[in-house]
Order: C-alpha cells, then sequence, then structure tokens
C-alpha cells in the first residue's frame, strides 16, 4: 500500500470512535427534519451540500418554529463561525497544498475531522502526506453522515415519536470525548473551565451567538494562564 | 423540493463553505501574529467545551440539573470513562450506553 492510502485508512480508522457519536445525532436530525415539515428532499440535501451537524440541528428548529429563511441563515452563519478558528487552525499545514485539495477539505472541515486530523498534524511526522489522514477522515465522516441522517428520514417519517428518544445526547457525549484529551496543562484546564462557565452566562446572547463569545473568553484565559505559568517558571530559574 | 427551501439550503451552504474555505483561500498568503499562534490550540476545546456544556445542563433548553436528568448524568460518567479509559471509542459507547440504561431505570 502506497504511503498516501496508509494515510487515507488511518485517518478514516481514528474517525471511527466519532463515527459511532454521530450516528444518533444523524438519526435524530433527519427525523427533527421530517417532523419539522421539511420534505424529503431538502433535508437530504442539507446533509449533502451544508454538511454542518449542530446548524442543521439548529436549522430545523427554526424551520419547525417557521422562523424567516434570512433568520436561519444568519444563525448557520454564527453557529458555523467557529469552523473559522479550525481553518486557522490548520493553515500552516495546508498552506502548501493547491486549491484542488483546500477547497474539498475545506467543504468537509467538521468539529469531528477536525479533532482527529489536529492531533495527526500536531505529531510533525511526515507531513507531506498528513493532508490524506485528513482526507480519511472527511470522507468516512460524510458517507457516514448522510446515511444516517437518510435512516433518520425514513425512521421520523414511521415513528413520530423517534425525535423524543433523546438520540441528542450524542453530541454532548462526543464532544466530551474530543475535549479530554486536549485537557493537558493547567492553563488548557483554565481555558476550559472558562469557557464552560460563560457559555452558561452568555445564553440570553441571540442566534447562539454565546458560543463564539464563550470560546474567545476560554482562548483569552487560557493565553492569560499560560503567561503566568512561564512568569512563575522564570521567578523559579532566578 | 420548494422555493423557500432551496434558498434555505443555498444560503446555509454558501454562509458555510464560505467560513471553512475563507482563510484556506489565502493560506499561502496569511501571516499570523505570534499572539494569534499561540492562542491556536486553545480552540478546539474552548469550542466544544461552549456548545456542550448548556447542552448537558439544559438539554431541552430550561436548566435542569438533578439526578432526574439523563444527559447531567450521562455527561459525568463520560467524563470520568474518559479521564479512566483514555480510549475515545470505549468513552463514546460508555456515554451512551449509560443515557439510555439510565434514561430506562428512571
Amino acid at each position: 500500500m502506497s504511503d498516501q492510502s496508509k494515510e487515507f485508512f488511518s485517518g478514516a480508522r481514528d474517525t471511527f470512535p466519532l463515527l459511532l457519536g454521530a450516528f444518533p445525532f444523524g438519526m435524530i436530525y433527519g427525523a427533527l427534519a421530517v417532523t419539522a415539515g421539511l420534505s424529503k428532499g431538502a433535508a437530504m440535501a442539507m446533509s449533502a451540500f451544508v454538511f454542518a451537524g449542530s446548524s442543521q440541528f439548529v436549522a430545523v428548529g427554526l424551520v419547525a418554529a417557521q422562523a424567516p429563511v434570512a433568520m436561519i441563515i444568519l444563525t448557520t452563519f454564527i453557529v458555523n463561525l467557529r469552523h473559522m478558528l479550525y481553518s486557522a487552525t490548520l493553515l500552516p499545514y495546508l498552506k502548501t497544498l493547491p486549491q484542488v485539495w483546500r477547497i474539498p477539505l475545506a467543504f468537509w472541515l467538521t468539529d469531528e475531522t477536525f479533532a482527529v486530523t489536529v492531533h495527526r498534524y500536531q505529531l510533525n511526522d511526515s507531513l507531506a502526506t498528513a493532508h490524506w489522514y485528513q482526507l480519511g477522515s472527511s470522507i468516512a465522516m460524510y458517507l457516514n453522515w448522510q446515511f444516517w441522517s437518510y435512516i433518520g428520514l425514513v425512521l421520523g417519517d414511521r415513528i413520530p415519536d423517534a425525535s423524543s428518544w433523546g438520540l441528542d445526547v450524542a453530541m454532548p457525549v462526543t464532544f466530551i470525548g474530543m475535549i479530554i484529551p486536549f485537557v493537558k496543562s493547567r492553563p488548557m484546564g483554565i481555558c476550559v473551565l472558562t469557557a464552560g462557565a460563560a457559555s452558561l452566562m452568555t445564553l440570553s446572547l441571540p442566534y447562539r451567538s454565546g458560543i463564539m463569545v464563550s470560546a474567545l473568553a476560554g482562548i483569552a484565559a487560557g493565553l492569560v494562564a499560560e503567561n503566568g505559568c512561564k512568569k512563575r517558571q522564570g521567578m523559579v530559574r532566578v | 423540493m420548494r422555493t423557500r427551501e432551496l434558498v434555505m439550503i443555498a444560503g446555509m451552504m454558501g454562509v458555510t463553505f464560505g467560513i471553512r474555505y475563507f482563510l484556506f483561500a489565502f493560506a499561502d498568503r496569511i501571516r499570523l501574529a505570534p499572539w494569534i499562534e499561540a492562542s491556536l490550540k486553545y480552540i478546539p476545546p474552548a469550542v466544544l467545551i461552549a456548545i456542550t456544556v448548556p447542552a448537558v445542563l439544559l438539554p431541552k433548553g430550561d436548566w435542569h440539573i438533578s439526578m432526574s436528568n439523563p444527559y447531567l448524568v450521562a455527561g459525568v460518567i463520560t467524563t470520568a470513562a474518559g479521564i479512566f479509559t483514555k480510549n475515545l471509542l470505549a468513552t463514546i459507547a460508555i456515554g451512551l450506553g449509560a443515557f439510555f440504561i439510565y434514561r430506562m431505570v428512571i
């Protein structure tokens, strides 16, 4: 097997746990879409062309509440703004790739693929083929999401209360699993505590913009804590 | 598909892809300030926790801090499983399993 296909398959394999988490979430998206009154074609098109689970979930809720289309698009923008932070993180690793690579990798950039791939890039080992790893993770997530959204659509049609099974628990469970490997230092712990507390204090902000505000608060707290740690270490050395 | 749905999906696709691609498009021409580079590593956990905490404490949009909230119980069990197993697949499987078992029991 060539290095490229090895990378591709290990990207897909390392994403496997997150496929497990995305399956109930895709199913409840499909089920809710039907209940909300979205046509089947539209529900599948959203999975195929938007491909952003939590914003699809929020959008379906807004469709059910008969919110104006402009408001749904604005909310999508704010809920997905975090992906720009992800692309900023991957920037140094992708800048040598041609646009034919950058466009699909951007289209497929999800929380899950990002969380798996960033660990791969941070290994700083054979970076020349690392984008194949990201591609493998992306395609695994994409196919899995299409499949389970479709199953959810079919289920939601037949079993109207499928949306009350609590399948939405999959998102927090998956995210907790993804957060833990990042929390290895004191500044990182402070960052997580701050962002978590801020997320509860910003609940009243419109269009779920509290996510971005809380994330920025957490990042700032992490940076301040990091500088504090460095200064203290400096003093010990003196 | 109705026109309203078409406009909605086209708009959602436009903003989502725009967000994901904007920096990649100019990747070779962008130089990040050192303090931004230093902040990048905090981004993933900060964003993920900001989505997770409300989803666990206010699962249906209202505060629900009690043992009768299966989202909260599953969140605590998932965290413990993550810390002790250090294995993502086991963590997610235990978390999902705990949620559905607990929901059946209560």
